[in-house]
């Protein structure tokens, strides 16, 4: 795996040499000229599609749609709740795996599995759920009720439904690599008279923030995209609590199909990025493991 | 190693008892609050106004067409995502080729893109002011506003699932056992059927499950290609909305309550599944050497 991170530029006899052998087995041409094409049809023309739509625009028309007041007010609560969702996944996340690897309880493959919820359950289900625990006279929101704090219908509520989203990614990324970690350099750090909290910091966490770096990254990036959670959720007030993603929809509803286009390809560049960032963090992460096991 | 030695080898390596009960209180409880507590509302506000309005709000005809809609968008979504993902894992497994690593990375894009980003884009095709748009008018075509649609921006969201879960696995095991197969005379498609799939078929229901669950429960990309009319291009996750939006939050949550069982049902297929993968694999870890049964990835390239 981590050879073929590395495979582009292949030298040519190398490549030749490999090339001829693997050719043992057949459907080489067949399976990938129909997995291209199938890409190309499904994911490539759509999005550039977007792309070329977003270049018809002249860039007056594309700027104005993309840094008007309430658009500029969608992205600070879309990237500053996604943000802070994040950084609470990070901290409950690495809580969730560390205790779930290393401490033993009962009925531990239940709550194993339950991790997984959110990837599981339609965004839209936990959506109105979260609504009915969150509001005045919900389960959970009539105890904060009385001291005048509101977790449904404004950007708590956004925060909210999208640490729901992002908990699963920091705990499965991070779960592995705890698994992996070495006793023996734990017991040599003990040895040596280290503290518990001195191991921790200076020997198990250098050993899993790659994968923890990672985990925020991609739940970072579901949070930025996620809209059937969220819209439910946040009352959806223009400049106080209506996200990216909704903006376009609202765009589309006025059949503003330019100014759509624009704000849309404004977050797909941030998708691409997001995108770049996280493999290039899980090509790191793999190279740090690599080189442990030497 | 003797019952002693792993008490004391352990005591170096973990916390103080009180430390190790208040983060295991710490991580249930909330586990408690932002998954369990979520489930468990979906039913209570389903039942709140008692099981005969529950059935009630089941049986509506429109309940119906969302639930047939979603099943449908599901069955022609997974097994299209299915054909990609063994396809695009036997090339990128099996061969060295220049630009895989470019193409395993694209396979990855629809996990990145907002849905309703994955949404506008098909808009944007086969809109009224799409590319294929004034074309599909004239030939009476609705892809749009119409089931294909729904179908479409379903299989762009659900793309990478099965294929993601596919690579990696078939990297790890290697071309060995296909190779000695091609050699003894078998065909092409005997050595999938016979040598490939046994081996790939836990992480292929995994996938498939996944992928499922995801197909019958998107909304964002399905909301914006959807035109949401009653009873006709409505999923079961759009019928919660416009059920939802309309006040009627027993019959909402009733709908909902369905995909919630989705989802319960998916989490225990996937518990079930990854036990028996790993059983599988201890089972063939345990076979004598001379049958190594799952080769180390490490060892591919010295082969090749």
């Amino acid at each position: 795996m981590s050879a073929s991170v590395t495979a582009l530029p292949l030298p040519a006899a190398g490549a030749g040499a490999r090339r001829a052998s693997a050719r043992v087995l057949p459907g080489f041409n067949l399976t990938l000229g129909f997995a291209v094409l199938y890409l190309s049809l499904i994911v490539l023309i759509p999005l550039s599609a977007l792309v070329l739509k977003t270049l018809t625009l002249t860039w007056p028309q594309f700027w104005d749609a993309v840094t008007s007041p309430r658009v500029m007010a969608s992205y600070r609560l879309t990237f500053g709740a996604s943000l802070i969702a994040a950084l609470v996944n990070v901290v409950a996340g690495l809580l969730v795996a560390w205790v779930l690897v290393r401490y033993p309880f009962p009925g531990k493959k239940f709550v194993d599995a339950l991790v997984d919820l959110p990837f599981a359950l339609p965004t839209a289900v936990a959506g109105i759920s979260l609504t009915a625990l969150l509001a005045g006279n919900g389960w959970v929101g009539q105890f904060f009720e009385p001291y005048g704090i509101q977790l449904a219908f404004n950007p708590n509520g956004v925060v909210i439904a999208l640490i729901f989203i992002g908990l699963p990614f920091v705990v499965r990324t991070v779960q592995p690599v705890l698994e992996d970690t070495e006793k023996e350099l734990e017991e040599a750090a003990t040895c040596l008279g280290a503290t518990r909290w001195q191991t921790f910091r200076h020997v198990i966490f250098p050993s899993i923030a790659p994968a923890l770096l990672t985990g925020f990254a991609m739940a970072f990036a579901r949070a930025v995209g996620e809209y059937g959670s969220v819209i439910f959720i946040a009352g959806n007030m223009p400049m106080v609590s209506e996200i990216t993603p909704l903006i376009i929809i609202g765009k589309l509803e006025q059949y503003d199909y330019a100014g759509a286009t624009a704000v849309a390809s404004v977050m797909l560049v941030i998708s691409f990025i997001l995108l770049l960032v996280i493999n290039g963090l899980q090509g790191w992460q793999r190279k740090r493991s690599a080189g442990a096991m030497a | 190693m003797s019952n002693t030695s792993l008490r004391s080898s352990r005591r170096g390596t973990t916390e103080a008892p009180w430390i190790r009960w208040t983060l295991t209180a710490l991580a249930l409880v909330f586990m408690a609050l932002f998954l369990v507590l979520p489930l468990a509302a979906v039913f209570t506000e389903a039942l709140r106004k008692g099981v005969d309005a529950y059935w009630e709000a089941l049986k509506e005809p429109d309940a119906w067409a969302a639930i047939r809609l979603t099943l449908i968008t599901a069955a022609v979504a997974v097994p299209m995502n299915l054909v990609f993902g063994v396809a695009a894992a036997w090339a990128i497994a099996k061969f060295e080729f220049r630009g895989k690593s470019f193409l395993t990375t694209l396979i990855d894009l629809p996990f990145s893109v907002s849905p309703v980003v994955a949404g506008l884009i098909y808009v944007l095709v086969f809109g009224a002011q799409g590319w294929l748009g004034p074309w599909l008018a004239q030939h009476d075509i609705k892809i749009v506003f119409a089931v294909p649609g729904i179908i479409l921006a379903t299989v762009f969201v659900t793309f990478p699932f099965i294929a993601r879960e596919l690579i990696p696995l078939m990297q790890a095991q290697g071309t060995d056992e296909e190779q000695a197969a091609i050699v003894l005379g078998a065909t092409g498609w005997q050595t999938f059927w016979h040598v490939t799939l046994p081996n790939i078929k836990w992480g292929l229901v995994y996938g498939v499950i996944l992928c499922n669950a995801r197909a019958m429960g998107e909304f964002g990309a399905v909301s914006v290609v959807s035109g949401h009319i009653r009873g006709q291009t409505n999923t079961m996750p759009l019928h919660v909305e416009v059920l939802y939006n309309e006040y009627q939050s027993v019959a909402a949550f009733a709908v909902a309550s369905l995909l919630a069982l989705l989802a319960v049902l998916t989490l225990a297929i996937k518990s079930v599944v990854e036990w028996r993968f790993e059983r599988d694999r201890q089972a063939a870890a345990e076979l004598p050497p001379e049958r190594p049964a799952v080769p180390e990835p490490v060892a591919r390239p010295a082969a090749a």
